[in-house]
């Protein structure tokens, strides 16, 4: 496992908790619902080729929760300190799910800083007619199945007998999804009227078999954002960096090290 | 004490067998269940049940509001306590409550209110709820505002009642130019509030605030959990500095008389263990969406009420466990006054048709109620000095 490191950074009166490994191009991961409270395989990977810094988002994790945190827009605004306060002149964002909603709000109010961006099954958007799964109405295990693709990854997964750190930050962690993404469920009606200003080299990622935001929502991303490259990947679920993690990879370095491959769908 | 009825107006025909294919009687039963013909009729039914106990002498009436729901029939209950104005005389009038966080325009609620108050002369009782968890998902109201939304509309409410208007009312979730309610209520400075709930360290203490003094009344909890919030609120008032009167707390408690022990619990077992079982069943994450309560309440809720409720609950268990009041008019007036010495309570809130309950013994046991049970315990828990119901002068 690669070195990384885990400190706690206050922006805009806010005190996260900050992973970081690797040695590169500086990359910004912004995780989903589920937090990123532990250096995770696909950090580990990612760090073979890049500087990772993995922020845990206020309200999640052992990060605080502010008084300010009404809505999902408060943290683009957030992290547009963030990145100010931690100098990062030039890097590559990546966000998941939640995170990548996030990522899609930062690039859509600031692209300057960025080199690349990849989304991968980001919330956001609302694509009508294609209903999305309620994870707020199933109990822990349907979540945990409903997330993965694999059957035998979820069985591995709920086989895991959770501290009760983990269990109270699943907890807060939820709390904070809840007020954030509730109503309107999981998506912010202004963005897809301004995905368009995204003019950097794009990657959309997601998984045939999301059951949470389904395949259409992926060709709706695509179709949004100009230039941007598709990448959907059979016999997976919500988390590609976590069931498929190769072609994870593959899809970052590839809008990372290639600026020019706009357009180039897969 | 102070008897109220309070009904809570089922959908009686539901198919019991709906939990073989569906996981809650809320949300997510389609409503393919329900027949328009058969709710028609029970509309009327349960109005006729309200109004009748208006004629037995009782002090109350009481409706209330619960959305995609088999569990009751009363999205609006403001459109049956119109009904009942005009058809009932002396019984006080009480929607218990309202869910206050998942109205967008809670100024609807102060002017609705208000209109049931100027209706029935002061015979009006408001309730404040934050509602169960489910009706955040009917409703969409995000479940994390829940408990700022609910004091910011309470608090728009009693000021648009007792403040002249206009005037601009500036909130977080609520920000109205103009608030200037016509009509304003009959009530001087406004209606009683009172507050239905589960039990919570937090509400307590706010009901209980001398600026407030709301009545506070605990509703489907063990008979030791009633015990201990009643003596909690009743500390809360002391450290406030007075000493609370028994008609600030109430007790709403599942009831039923018959003529012997032996006929009462016969005639109500299928259908109060259908009313716990089958009409309130619901998942926990239907009951508290991420949100609705602190962690460390969601955290107890989980593993200690929501378990229980999770399993079948007998009607043994629940007179057992002082859920349920069954029995001979000797048996109830027996149980009423221990409960009362116990408690402390000053109204008695029983919800005297539950489940399937059909109409002769909901009839049946009002009537026997209030024939037999109320003249041996009304002389019990009376608060002293009564307000009357005046209007406020007209000014300017």
């Amino acid at each position: 496992m690669a070195e990384h490191t885990s400190e706690f950074i206050e922006v805009a009166g806010c005190k996260v908790e900050v992973l970081r490994g690797g040695q590169g191009p500086v990359l910004l991961f912004l995780h989903g619902a589920g937090g990123a409270s532990a250096w995770a395989p696909y950090m580990d990977r990612l760090a073979e080729t890049f500087d990772v810094i993995v922020p845990s988002h206020p309200g999640y994790g052992r990060s605080d929760t502010p008084e300010w945190l009404d809505r999902l827009t408060d943290l683009a605004y957030f992290y547009l300190d963030f990145i100010e306060q931690l100098g990062l002149d030039r890097f590559h964002l990546v966000g998941n799910s939640l995170g990548g909603w996030i990522a899609a709000e930062i690039a859509v109010r600031s692209c300057q800083r960025l080199d690349s961006l990849t989304l991968v099954s980001p919330a956001g958007i609302h694509v009508k007619g294609a209903p999305k799964g309620d994870i707020f109405l199933w109990d822990a295990e349907t979540r945990v199945r409903n997330t993965l693709f694999d059957p035998a990854l979820a069985e591995a997964r709920l086989a895991v007998e959770s501290s009760e750190e983990d269990g109270d930050i699943a907890l807060k962690n939820d709390f904070t999804t809840a007020k954030l993404a509730w109503q309107p469920r999981f998506y912010n009606p202004d963005l897809r009227k301004w995905l368009h200003r995204i003019q950097v080299p794009c990657a959309i990622v997601w998984g045939a078999d999301d059951k949470i935001f389904p395949e259409p929502y992926a060709h709706a991303y695509h179709a949004l954002i100009p230039g941007s490259t598709l990448r959907v990947i059979p016999q997976c679920g919500h988390l590609p960096h976590q069931e498929k993690l190769d072609e994870f990879i593959a899809s970052v370095t590839t809008i990372a090290t290639n600026n020019n491959a706009g357009g180039a769908a897969s | 004490m102070k008897f109220f009825f309070f009904h809570l107006m089922p959908y009686g025909a539901l198919d019991l067998d709906y939990d073989k294919k569906h996981e809650s009687a809320y949300l997510t039963l389609p409503n393919s269940y329900y027949d328009p013909k058969k709710g028609h009729d029970f509309y009327h039914r349960y109005l006729d049940e309200l109004v009748m106990a208006d004629g037995l002498g009782y002090d109350g009436i009481c409706v209330n509001e619960h959305h995609q729901t088999a569990y009751g029939m009363m999205p609006s209950p403001n459109v049956l306590a119109g009904a009942l104005a005009r058809e009932t005389k002396t019984a006080k009038i009480c929607v218990l409550g309202r869910a206050l966080p998942i109205i967008n325009e809670p100024l609807t609620i102060a002017e609705e209110f208000a209109m049931l108050d100027n209706l029935t002369a002061g015979r009006f009782i408001a309730g404040f709820v934050r509602g169960l968890g489910t009706e955040y998902h009917a409703s969409m109201a995000i479940p994390g505002f829940s408990h700022e939304r609910f004091h910011e509309a309470h608090d728009l409410i009693v000021r648009a009642w007792t403040e002249t208007g206009p005037f601009e009312f500036e909130g977080k979730h609520f920000h109205f130019q103009y608030v200037n309610l016509w009509p304003r209520p009959y009530q001087s400075p406004h209606p009683p509030i009172w507050i239905p709930s589960q039990g919570s360290a937090e509400t307590i203490a706010w009901a209980a605030h001398p600026s407030r003094r709301y009545t506070y009344l605990i509703t489907f909890s063990p008979v030791e959990s009633v015990k201990a919030n009643m003596a909690a609120y009743r500390k809360q008032c002391e450290d406030y500095g007075y000493t609370s009167t028994p008609d600030q707390l109430g007790w709403a408690v599942p009831l039923y008389v018959s003529d012997t022990d032996e006929a009462a619990r016969r005639e109500a077992k299928p259908h109060i263990e259908a009313f716990f079982n089958k009409f309130l069943r619901s998942p926990p994450q239907f009951k508290a969406p991420p949100g609705y309560t602190s962690a460390s309440s969601y955290k107890r809720l989980m593993q200690q009420k929501y378990k229980v409720r999770q399993s079948f609950m007998s009607m043994e268990s629940l007179i057992e466990n002082g859920m349920f009041v069954c029995g001979s008019p000797e048996t109830v007036a027996a149980t009423l006054e221990q409960r009362q010495a116990d408690l402390g309570f000053g109204n008695l809130v029983g919800i005297q048709q539950f489940g399937t309950l059909p109409a002769d013994l909901t009839a049946n046991g009002l009537t026997l109620f209030a024939n037999e049970v109320m003249p041996r315990v009304r002389h019990l828990g009376v608060t002293a000095a009564a307000s009357t119901a005046e209007p406020a002068p007209v000014g300017e």
